[in-house]
Parts: structure tokens; sequence; C-alpha cells
């Protein structure tokens, strides 16, 4: 478990400085995802421990975001300011978002391959 | 008696050990909660997280960033969890590679909706220019959504309210929407999940579903591209 908490940090860890000497526009956990994926690609297969490590991680990814989350009470204010209309958008918004992309993935997504 | 008790009180109160502890106490009930319900969307244990945790801040008087002190420790595991999601997206990536193009145009898609409806019903309903510009990016991931809404003249601190609340609304009501769509496939769940409600939306979706998951973690990436791409394109066609 250590040894593949510490693969994800060294993945992270390559992703920040990445992003930084190039000045990349995207997050640095992202860039060391995409190291993983190219590990994982170029080893050809998912190692058992490290499967096990990031389904844990990945079962619990709701907690990630409590503290961040709990964060809101310091924008309390700025919400409160116009929130009929600032809850208006996020739920119109967020559900029509939902539906047009899942339909548009329906329409045109290929039959599922269950081989 | 009294002043010890008190004593006590300002020891726990400063040490990063409570911050942490109630984090995890408040994210454990209500997964507690979710899990008894069969994973009921409306109780969805993140919110009833930041519910419970607000409200005891709010009734200790505890300072956010002293709160904060304890809770950094959860909060730096979304780091790796970012990683982590490459595990999820290699497995299925076979599915993904034999849909490139479905996944491209229904995110493109998805991410103009979620733009062009955010600015659209906030003025609509009488919004500021100063909110509309902050919601714009709301359906992307929070470091994102924050550098684009600095970049187009909104309130990078309101983006970051704005994109949490607008993750709990997906993870929440989202489910509803696509069963009354009729819609069963789980790529498809997954990738409406990932485009509107980012990492919140997708962490539901790991709970219901290991290939929606995979699908909503792509979503998620693809959309932070499509967004930042996109929002100053609909920004100057608007002004």
């Amino acid at each position: 478990m250590i040894e593949n908490l510490t693969l994800l940090l060294v993945c992270q860890l390559i992703g920040e400085a990445v992003v930084r000497l190039a000045g990349l526009p995207v997050p640095g956990p992202v860039v060391g995802m995409a190291l993983l994926f190219g590990l994982l690609a170029w080893r050809g297969g998912i190692p058992d421990g490290l499967g096990k490590t990031t389904a844990g991680l990945l079962d619990h990814l709701s907690l990630l975001f409590v503290p961040a989350g709990v964060g809101v009470i310091l924008h309390f204010d700025l919400v409160a300011a116009e929130w009929p209309a600032i809850v208006g958008a996020l739920i119109l918004s967020t559900l029509a978002t939902i539906a047009v992309t899942a339909l548009v993935m329906r329409k045109l997504a290929k039959p599922e391959d269950r081989a | 008696m009294k002043d010890e008790f008190f004593e006590l009180w300002v020891y726990l109160s400063t040490t990063p050990l409570t911050g942490l502890t109630v984090t995890l106490v408040a994210y454990l009930a209500g997964r507690r909660l979710y899990d008894a319900s069969g994973r009921h969307p409306l109780l969805n244990p993140v919110l009833i997280a930041i519910v419970l945790l607000v409200g005891l801040l709010w009734a200790a008087d505890i300072p956010y960033r002293r709160y904060f002190e304890g809770a950094q420790f959860v909060h730096f595991l979304l780091g790796p969890a970012t990683v982590a999601l490459a595990v999820p997206l290699y497995r299925h990536f076979a599915e993904i590679r034999r849909n490139a193009f479905a996944i491209a145009v229904s995110i493109a898609l998805g991410a103009s909706v979620a733009i062009v409806t955010a600015i659209g019903v906030g003025w609509a309903m009488g919004a500021s220019e100063r909110t509309l510009l902050s919601l714009a990016p709301k359906s992307v991931t929070t470091p994102v959504a924050m550098g684009i809404s600095e970049s187009i003249g909104g309130l990078p601190s309101l983006t970051a309210v704005l994109v949490i609340l607008t993750g709990i609304t997906g993870a929440v009501f989202g489910t509803y929407v696509m069963n009354a769509l009729g819609l069963k496939d789980w790529r498809a769940r997954g990738l409406g999940m990932g485009t509107a409600a980012h990492g919140i939306g997708t962490a539901r979706a790991f709970q219901v579903n290991e290939l929606a998951g995979a699908f909503s973690s792509l979503a998620m990436g693809l959309n932070a591209l499509a967004t930042a791409v996109l929002v100053p394109v609909v920004i100057r066609l608007l002004s």
C-alpha cells in the first residue's frame, strides 16, 4: 500500500514539476495521471496492489471534497446577495448539461463491447 | 473545573487533530446514511458532511482557517486521487478509444450547454455581470475554473463556491434526470455526470458503477480543456 501511494505521489510530483517548468495551463495531478497512464500502457497491465489502493482511494473520493466544500462558509454573503439567480442558474444549467451530454453520447456511442 | 474545561476546549480547538477528526466523523456519518439508504442520491455523503461541519463551525464559532489546518490532510489526497484515475481509465481504454468521436462530440456540446445556460439563466434572473462571469466555468474542476474566472474578470473565490455547489447539484439530482430520460448506458451516464459536475459527480459515478466512473473521470478532464477554450469565445460573442 505504501509502495502504491508512493507511486501516485511520485507521478504527481513529476506532474507538478512539468507544469511549472513548461508553464502548462493544467493542474499538476492531471499531468501525473497522464504519466501513470503511460506507465500502465508501457507495462501492459495493472499490478494487483495498485488496483486495490486506487479502488480504495476512489471509493472515498467524495470525502476528499469535504474540506473545500466547507469553505462555502467563507463566501455565504457573495452567494446570498444574488441567491435566486445563482440557484436558478446552477440547477437548470447543471441538469441541462447532464441531459445533453448523456443523450448525445447515447445517440453516437457504438454498442457496448462486452467481450 | 470550569477553567480546566475551558483550557481543554482551547487546546482542542487549536490542534489540527480536531479538524481532521471531525471531517472524517462527519463523512462517515454521511456515508452510513447513504449506504443504509442503498446509496440514495439525495443522501449524498459530501452534502451531509458539509452541512454538519458548517453547522459545527458556525455553532462553535471556529474560523474556517483553523478548521482547515486539520482538514488539509484530507484535502491533500485530492492530488494522488486524481493521479489514481489513470487506473480505471486504463482499464476501460479500449471502450473509450472505440468511442473517441462520440465522446469528443458529447463533451464539446455538453461544455457549450453548461456555459451558455449558466450565463443565460443567470442573466434572465437578474444576476450581476461579475456573478455571470464567475458562473461561466462552474462545471469544471476548481483550480481550472478559478483560473478561467480570473482571466475573464470574474471573482475566483465566488467561482470556487459555485463549482462546489454545481458538483453537489449534479451528484444529487443528476440520477433523476437520467432516469427520467430512460438512460441506461453507463458510458453515457458517466459522461453526463463528469461533464456537468466534475469530481463530485465523478465520486458519485464511481459509487454507482465503475464503467460510469471511468467515463466520468474522462469527461471531467476533457471538459476542463473544452471549457478553458470555449468560455473566452462565448464571452467575446456576448459582449
